[in-house]
């Protein structure tokens, strides 16, 4: 397994604002990892020193082999990224974006496959202007895809989306990584990263506070587990001893039967709140 | 190289199709010179001081002089605020494209603009204020580098002035006041003679007094050159000057040029 992002003691400063404070971080090439935390946690920080946009206090970064710091254009070609925030070109139509950006990669894709990959072939001949939130961030996706990335950078990539949107779009992450490019991916949206991600890390205060797949985060798969029934409900590191118990007490189905570990969300919620 | 002159001419091409897609742009930009040369050769009638040249002759001049800085200068030093401010100059940064290009094709795309302007004003000076076009081949040389000089130098002040503003929302204010200022006090709409002589030198520092002085010497001719401050349309001193901008500017650009707004990077 090789390593698409090592990071160590990533430091970032503003003035007396310690954005980020000793961050280390190592993600594998082909998965798709995502980074949590809360606003002015370090999250967007990091993810632009890794993308080449702002340059480090001090540490050690590598991005597919190569310090982002020095950028060149060839490592460019190598790493596509997907803004938040980007309403530009709104009087160009989605096909003569795609072509015009195909033009600033050596080995680009076919410019009509990728509109068809994002689901955009109906739209292809409107303006960018005319086109929903959704369809719009499927043009920056489209974008970032279109010079044949071995990683890509998506940043909170559904927000703002209707559930429907959403689902959609997290198809199209799937078949991206289904065609092994490496993803990193930045959201506020716990489910999205469980429905998405190999791996997750919490950032929060400037440093990975956890990190580890989805099911198994911050002792998640370990934590005790609550059971419910009809007459009674307890919380236990043995649920299954327990309902055996309870199998043999009702001799057979046991009425209102309720298993729950702790959601991602709690969880979450549990990281950020001991670090704050 | 041939990549960053062969990207430069096709971002050329795309920002050239994205002005004349914003129609009220379009509109404005084109129109605004040719208002106020219809307007002013409407209100001054007759000739200057017995010398043969109409008031029309001397507004078509300054104003294809204004117009291409228009063009160059606030055109593109608003649009390169706005690329700044909606995120095409973050995520242009974010592809392999070479970086030159972008200037490449915003100084492409605004000569291709300023030419159209330049021919717009020409035919309303010919058609309905007499303006007579230069007959030798001399003067047209003089036009062309005239106006390539001019325009390039406006060009790289507009990018360079592009940083100044804060966001998209504040670079009109933001840019239009110098131009407007340097309008009028490079001989545009008041005679420079009407001017005290230090607002001259000011004027003599930036490049628009000296495009306009050497189109008057195309479309005034010879009789003109008395009416200038110096007896003389000293083109060599228009030439050095503008292509001391052309150099300072393109210093002033690598030196304060920025791919994100402030307080983003």
């Amino acid at each position: 397994m090789t390593t698409a992002i090592h990071v160590r003691g990533l430091t970032k400063r503003y003035g007396a604002v310690q954005a980020v404070g000793g961050l280390d971080l190592d993600i594998r090439t082909g998965e798709v990892f995502a980074i949590l935390g809360p606003n002015g946690a370090g999250k967007s920080t990091t993810v632009e020193i890794l993308e080449g946009y702002r340059k480090r206090d001090a540490g050690e970064v590598s991005v597919l082999g190569v310090d982002p710091g020095q950028a060149t254009s060839a490592w460019r070609a190598r790493v596509g990224i997907v803004l938040q925030t980007a309403n530009d070109a709104a009087e160009l139509t989605v096909r003569e974006t795609v072509r015009h950006f195909a033009r600033y990669y050596p080995d680009s894709k076919d410019p009509d496959e990728v509109i068809a990959k994002v689901g955009l072939t109906e739209r292809a001949g409107a303006r960018i202007r005319q086109l929903s939130g959704g369809q719009r961030r499927r043009v920056d996706v489209a974008l970032g895809i279109v010079g044949r990335p071995e990683l890509v950078f998506l940043d909170e990539p559904t927000t703002g989306f209707d559930p429907e949107a959403r689902r959609q779009f997290w198809d199209l992450i799937r078949s991206l990584a289904a065609e092994g490019t490496t993803i990193v991916l930045t959201t506020h949206y716990l489910d999205e990263a469980e429905a998405l991600a190999d791996r997750v890390a919490v950032i929060a205060k400037g440093r990975i506070v956890a990190e580890g797949t989805p099911r198994t985060l911050g002792g998640r798969a370990t934590a005790s587990a609550r059971v419910t029934w009809a007459d009674g409900y307890a919380e236990t590191d043995t649920p299954t001893a327990l309902v055996r118990t309870l199998a043999d007490k009702y001799d057979g189905e046991i009425p209102g039967l309720q298993i729950v570990r702790p959601s991602l969300e709690d969880i979450y919620l549990d990281l950020i709140g001991d670090a704050e | 190289m041939t990549a960053t002159l062969n990207i430069g001419l096709a971002r050329a091409a795309l920002e050239t199709k994205l002005f004349f897609r914003q129609r009220d742009a379009v509109i404005f930009t084109f129109s605004f010179p040719i208002i106020l040369l219809v307007l002013f050769g409407s209100i001054f009638e007759g000739d200057l001081e017995g010398t043969g040249i109409t008031v029309a002759q001397l507004y078509s001049a300054g104003l294809i002089g204004a117009g291409v800085m228009g063009v160059a200068f606030q055109n593109l030093a608003i649009g390169i605020a706005i690329d700044r401010d909606d995120g095409t100059l973050k995520r242009l940064a974010g592809t392999p494209m070479p970086r030159p290009a972008y200037f490449v094709g915003k100084l492409v795309s605004s000569l291709v603009l300023a030419a159209i302007e330049v021919a717009l004003l020409l035919a309303v000076a010919v058609l309905l204020f007499d303006l007579e076009l230069p007959t030798d081949i001399g003067r047209w040389a003089t036009l062309v580098w005239v106006l390539t000089l001019g325009l390039a130098g406006a060009a790289l002040l507009g990018i360079a002035v592009s940083s100044l503003p804060r966001n998209a929302k504040s670079a009109a204010a933001v840019v239009s006041m110098p131009y407007v200022l340097l309008q009028f006090i490079s001989g545009v709409y008041i005679p420079f003679t009407e001017l005290p002589s230090w607002l001259n030198n000011v004027a003599a520092i930036f490049p628009l007094k000296w495009m306009c002085q050497g189109l008057r010497s195309v479309f005034l001719g010879d009789a003109g050159a008395a009416l200038e401050l110096t007896g003389s349309y000293e083109l060599p001193k228009v030439a050095l000057v503008l292509g001391l901008w052309l150099v300072g500017g393109l210093v002033l650009c690598l030196v304060t040029f920025r791919w994100t707004n402030r307080g983003e990077s």
